[in-house]
């Protein structure tokens, strides 16, 4: 047994302990809150007051500081969310089901904030609120997905249960993402002549990509905060009846 | 141990990898036909959609002429997305699920093979009635071989889909609106290239592409989406 190779890293079985994950979560929170609070006060600050205007949109185009890291974020959550489901169903490992349960609602409302930040920025740049746009579309369909994840993850009472299902569901998803997004990019095109398509950025001056850079890096700092503080949630919750837990709460 | 267990089932899944499939089949169209009025009622309810349109929006021949192939979609779409909730309800609640998932017989099959039959309840009688629709919408004499065509290779893509959802809620008791909200995203591509056909056929554009893409996503469904049903039943049972 010991001459087996280990393939996976200790930490990785480590995880599996809701206490340990619980602690370590901990540990590193502030190690993603400063700099999460700092690029995000740096990078609106740079982005709303010194970055230079876009010669064509004026001041308007500044939304995609806000917007671009969103929708990347919406992405990367759902990739996140589907990986840890992938972990909870190979390994049973309960504290990855916590973490893809926690993704669900964030990535959903990184989603909802791309639409509204897009739809706001359209109404000057393209005259409306809405256009069936290709990425548009596929953003909106990867919120009906990340809907569905939280309507199916709330419908099981047992929840381990839950999580299993809500993991099968979020893989199938995961496979479907790639097909939906072709499927709609190609129905576009074919439908629509391209008015609308988001044409090509012109190439960025540095002092417009810096900002959106560090708002980007801060957004995913954010993500880990926000997603870590759900997680340890989802942990005191699940593990009430454990002792360390109640140790814990006594400590308090 | 696991030698004296293997042994046996190896046998009798020599006999049978096409046999069971057919025994599946042949259960769940014989089940169904003992129950006439669920067969009919995804048709009545596909007639009774197409029927809406004309009344909400436009009477006018040629506006209905433009929508037919998205309306006769929708409403195939919609029609097999009902139907799905009964796919594996009835099995489940008298107990035949549990007894499914515990044979040695390999899920897949099963699976596969009452996913055949659903299709062959639901699908393949929407894709015969599709012309009708077609006539009453006014589609173009051109598109009704690309709308049949279509719908054949489209709708066994729903059925298998729909049977994921169909699987992950069967443990629920309501499990109905739910099915819809984790299926019709998914849905999506099969109706974009669908609807795309046809209108190629209207205008007499070539449709070979959006056939073999729609048989590209049938091919994809066949090899994946029942090992995801197997999966989501024995989740749903063992919850």
């Amino acid at each position: 047994m010991a001459e087996k190779k280990k393939w996976m890293p200790r930490w990785f079985y480590q995880m599996a302990s809701p206490r340990w994950s619980y602690e370590i979560m901990g540990k590193l929170m502030p190690w993603f809150a400063i700099p999460a609070a700092v690029l995000l006060v740096l990078g609106i600050a740079w982005a709303l007051a010194f970055a230079p205007q876009d010669y064509q949109q004026g001041n308007s185009f500044r939304i995609i500081y806000i917007h671009v890291p969103s929708a990347i974020l919406a992405q990367s959550c759902y990739m996140l969310m589907a990986v840890a489901g992938a972990i909870g169903l190979i390994w049973k490992m309960k504290v990855a089901d916590m973490v893809a349960k926690s993704c669900a609602p964030i990535g959903a409302t990184m989603a909802i904030l791309a639409l509204a930040t897009g739809a706001i920025w359209g109404k000057p740049t393209w005259g409306s609120w809405w256009v069936w746009d290709a990425r548009l579309t596929s953003m909106l369909i990867l919120l009906f997905l990340y809907l569905g994840v939280i309507a199916l993850n709330s419908a099981f009472e047992s929840e381990a249960t839950a999580a299993q299902a809500t993991a099968v569901l979020a893989l199938v998803g995961l496979v479907n993402i790639p097909i939906i997004k072709y499927s709609v990019e190609w129905w576009n095109t074919l439908h629509q002549p391209a008015t609308f398509t988001l044409t090509e950025r012109p190439a960025m001056p540095a002092e417009m990509w810096v900002p959106l850079l560090i708002m980007v890096i801060g957004f995913y700092c954010f993500f880990a905060v926000s997603l870590m503080m759900r997680t340890r949630n989802e942990i005191i919750h699940r593990e009430r009846r454990a002792s360390w837990v109640r140790e814990l709460i006594e400590k308090q | 141990m696991s030698e004296m267990l293997t042994k046996e089932p190896v046998r009798t899944g020599e006999q049978s990898i096409g046999g069971l499939f057919l025994a599946v089949l042949k259960r769940d169209l014989l089940l169904s036909y003992r129950c006439r009025s669920d067969l009919v009622n995804p048709l009545i309810f596909f007639l009774m959609v197409a029927t809406l349109f004309p009344l909400g929006v436009s009477p006018e021949p040629d506006f209905l002429a433009q929508v037919a192939p998205g309306v006769v979609w929708v409403a195939a779409l919609l029609a097999t997305l009902l139907s799905m909730d009964s796919v594996f309800r009835s099995d489940y609640e008298d107990g035949t699920l549990e007894q499914t998932l515990l044979s040695p017989q390999p899920l897949f099959v099963v699976v596969l093979g009452k996913i055949t039959a659903h299709w062959m309840l639901t699908g393949l009688p929407l894709a015969l009635l599709a012309p009708l629709l077609g006539v009453m919408l006014f589609l173009p004499e051109g598109g009704m071989g690309g709308l049949m065509l279509s719908l054949l290779l489209g709708t066994p893509t729903l059925s298998l889909v729909g049977a994921i959802g169909a699987a992950l809620t069967v443990g629920l008791r309501k499990g109905g609106v739910l099915i819809s909200l984790l299926v019709l995203p998914l849905y999506i591509p099969v109706l974009i290239f669908g609807t795309s056909a046809v209108q190629a056929a209207v205008t007499g554009l070539p449709l070979d592409g959006y056939i073999a893409l729609l048989g590209a996503m049938l091919a994809l469904g066949i090899g994946l989406a029942p090992l995801a049903v197997g999966a989501a039943l024995r989740i749903s049972v063992s919850g």
